[in-house]
């Protein structure tokens, strides 16, 4: 039972952490987060380089769909515009990484914003449906566009570098990809104190009260956009340096709607959920093929039905959670959080 | 320019634009009764037709016996789906609503390619082989007859909504589901059967695609046209999906045969970036008015 936390003042009840176990528990995920390298083999720094870019990814999706309340089918699309501006600035600059990431991010965050331009009239589903449009056109330049995105062939692209410092291994990725994680969800966070973040969430419960407010909604929307789509670019970049080729196959529809499903799973309108979201629909696939790998002495056919399989659970999963848990795994997180806040005076 | 190419594929895309519209048809009919988004038109489409591969070459029944039974199964499907996984849905927001459309979308792929394979399929042929003539203008026949049984079924379903009871029943819930509930009409009978209803549009158009097109997995790739369809038309005009998709065929067609393949997709989807600027609600849908 956690007790003496009376909040003396605003700041101190909108503060990140509310107190300091969390500020510990923190500390101790971060040394956790450092320490994992060092500790892990090939497979599971491979894993964790995944998860970092899909949180970043989610957490984009999140602002925009879970806090503003924009559905959004193009998620894919701005990230492989980041991939893109990432892979043609190595080959033709050769810029360091800092750089790349950051203009794939704003170069995201300006097609984003072309794309949230009809989000003033358009709402809801036809705001979905646009957002679709807007991944069928991004699809066709990169496929088309061969003298920048060399068609369907994609692009190759050096290791990132930094003053001399090559990024090759799986191991020298995880240093850009957890940290950038790291703080850009804190970013994230840091938003929804302000009176922007704020905006989104009024948007998000009523769009008109909002703007009776004095909110302009399309400069928010649009911001929401921005914000979303930079995240997106960001993820992009880093997945284009992390597998080294991007192709206009890379970021199919499939991909927006797995991060779709990702802010569903984890809780939509929490940042946590989205993290939460995305670590857990990104290594389900990576069970199932363990899974498979342990079963096929026993039955050998059993590659051939993986990946129908992971369709099925896929598929599931959205529908189970919409249907049973729509909060998703940040509620069950919170849930587990009570109990022992609670405990030993409840039950 | 070359007229009589331009009229063939003109006409072929007039006659897919037709079974178009038999699709859109069924996702009006849904949405206007249950207003629910529905992303998973393709995949039932696609399941009807593996019903319909099942039953006419795995169980070598006649076609003509297969097809009613593999549209009953794609209708029966949409009537369990509307029971189990959307009326749980009922009140929640419309993109939750959404995901889940999508996720049974996920799941009937995972289900078709655990039972017939992801490896792309030919249906056995059962229309007529005879090249049909429309003036000097060829028209394949597996599209001619295609869109004859697609335009049939459009014809008794329009009538269906005019005269009878049921039809009658599912426009005035379309209209106001409390009035409706008050009147006595079974309100969530009227949801089942739309369901029921709009798979089986579905079901029949996707037998006919899929028998001149070939059959796989990735074959719910079409709803995504039918999505454009409906928008363009308005999400809950029969009108608007009628037109529309006549329309958005005939575009479909003529950009491929004459851009190349991989403009059909971005020239209907310009056309729906258009109307959405222009008219936000489609050509003939209602434009909603909302207050705090």
């Amino acid at each position: 039972m956690r007790i003496g936390d009376a909040k003396q003042s605003y700041e101190a009840d909108e503060a990140i952490w509310t107190t300091s176990t969390q500020k510990l528990w923190f500390g101790f995920f971060l040394l956790v987060l450092l320490v994992f390298p060092f500790m892990a083999d090939s497979y599971l720094l491979y894993l964790g380089c995944l998860v970092g870019i899909a949180v970043i990814s989610t957490t984009g999706l999140n602002i925009l769909t879970g806090f503003t309340g924009l559905i959004s089918l193009g998620q894919a699309g701005f990230m492989g515009v980041g991939a893109y501006t990432v892979a043609w600035l190595s080959v033709n600059t050769g810029l360091p990484f800092p750089v790349t990431l950051v203009l794939a991010g704003l170069m995201a965050a300006a097609v984003g914003i072309l794309v949230g331009l009809p989000s003033l009239r358009v709402k809801g589903l036809y705001l979905a449906i646009a957002t679709l449009a807007a991944s069928v056109f991004l699809h066709f330049i990169f496929a088309e566009w061969e003298s920048v995105t060399g068609g369907m062939g994609g692009l190759s692209l050096e290791p990132a570098h930094l003053f001399g410092w090559s990024f090759q291994s799986d191991f020298m990725m995880y240093f850009i990809i957890v940290p950038l994680a790291v703080l850009m969800v804190l970013a994230a966070a840091n938003v929804f104190r302000t009176r922007i973040g704020r905006a989104f969430i009024a948007i998000r419960d009523r769009d008109i009260s909002a703007e009776i407010l004095g909110i302009d909604l399309l400069r928010y929307k649009l911001m929401s956009f921005a914000l979303s789509s930079f995240y997106a670019g960001v993820a992009g970049g880093l997945f284009a340096y992390f597998y080294r080729v991007v192709t206009p196959e890379s970021f199919p529809l499939s991909m927006s709607i797995f991060y779709l499903a990702a802010v569903i799973v984890g809780g939509m309108g929490n940042l946590l959920g989205g993290i939460l979201g995305a670590a857990f629909m990104t290594l389900v696939p990576e069970a199932l093929k363990l899974l498979t790998a342990a079963l096929t002495p026993f039955y050998p056919n059993a590659p051939v039905f993986m990946s129908p399989m992971l369709e099925i659970i896929f598929g599931a999963l959205i529908v189970g959670f919409l249907i049973f848990e729509p909060h998703g795994l940040a509620e069950m997180w919170h849930r587990i959080r009570r109990f022992f806040r609670l405990w030993p005076f409840k039950n | 320019m070359d007229w009589i190419f331009f009229g063939e594929i003109s006409l072929a895309g007039l006659a897919m634009g037709g079974l178009y519209s038999l699709i859109a048809l069924g996702f009006v009919i849904i949405y206007k009764a249950t207003r629910v988004i529905n992303f998973a038109i393709g995949e039932i489409m696609m399941f009807a037709a593996y019903l319909f591969l099942a039953f006419a070459g795995g169980m070598e029944l006649s076609a003509w016996i297969a097809l009613p039974l593999a549209v009953i199964g794609g209708s029966l499907l949409g009537g369990v789906i509307e029971k189990t996984m959307i009326r749980p849905m009922l009140g929640e927001s419309p993109i939750s609503v959404v995901m889940v459309t999508i996720g049974i979308a996920s799941i009937l792929v995972g289900l078709v390619e655990f039972i017939w394979t992801a490896d792309p399929q030919l249906l056995p042929s059962f229309l007529p082989r005879e090249p049909v003539f429309i003036g000097p203008l060829y028209l394949a026949p597996k599209i001619a007859y295609g869109f004859l049984i697609g335009a049939a079924l459009l014809i008794i379903y329009l009538l269906y909504f005019r005269f009878s009871r049921g039809g009658v029943a599912l426009r005035a819930t379309a209209s106001d589901q409390a009035a409706a509930y008050s009147m006595g009409i079974n309100v969530r009978r009227v949801f089942n059967m739309a369901w029921v209803f709009g798979s089986l549009a579905a079901s029949l158009a996707g037998v006919l695609v899929a028998a001149t097109g070939g059959l796989s997995p990735q074959f719910g790739i079409i709803g995504l046209s039918v999505l454009v369809v409906v928008i363009v038309g308005g999400l809950d005009s029969i009108l608007g999906a009628l037109i529309a998709g006549v329309f958005i065929g005939w575009l479909e067609t003529v950009a491929g045969a004459y851009l190349g393949g991989e403009y059909r997709m971005p020239a209907t989807f310009l056309v729906l970036a258009v109307i959405l600027v222009i008219r936000p609600y489609g050509l003939f849908g209602t434009h909603e008015i909302e207050r705090v």
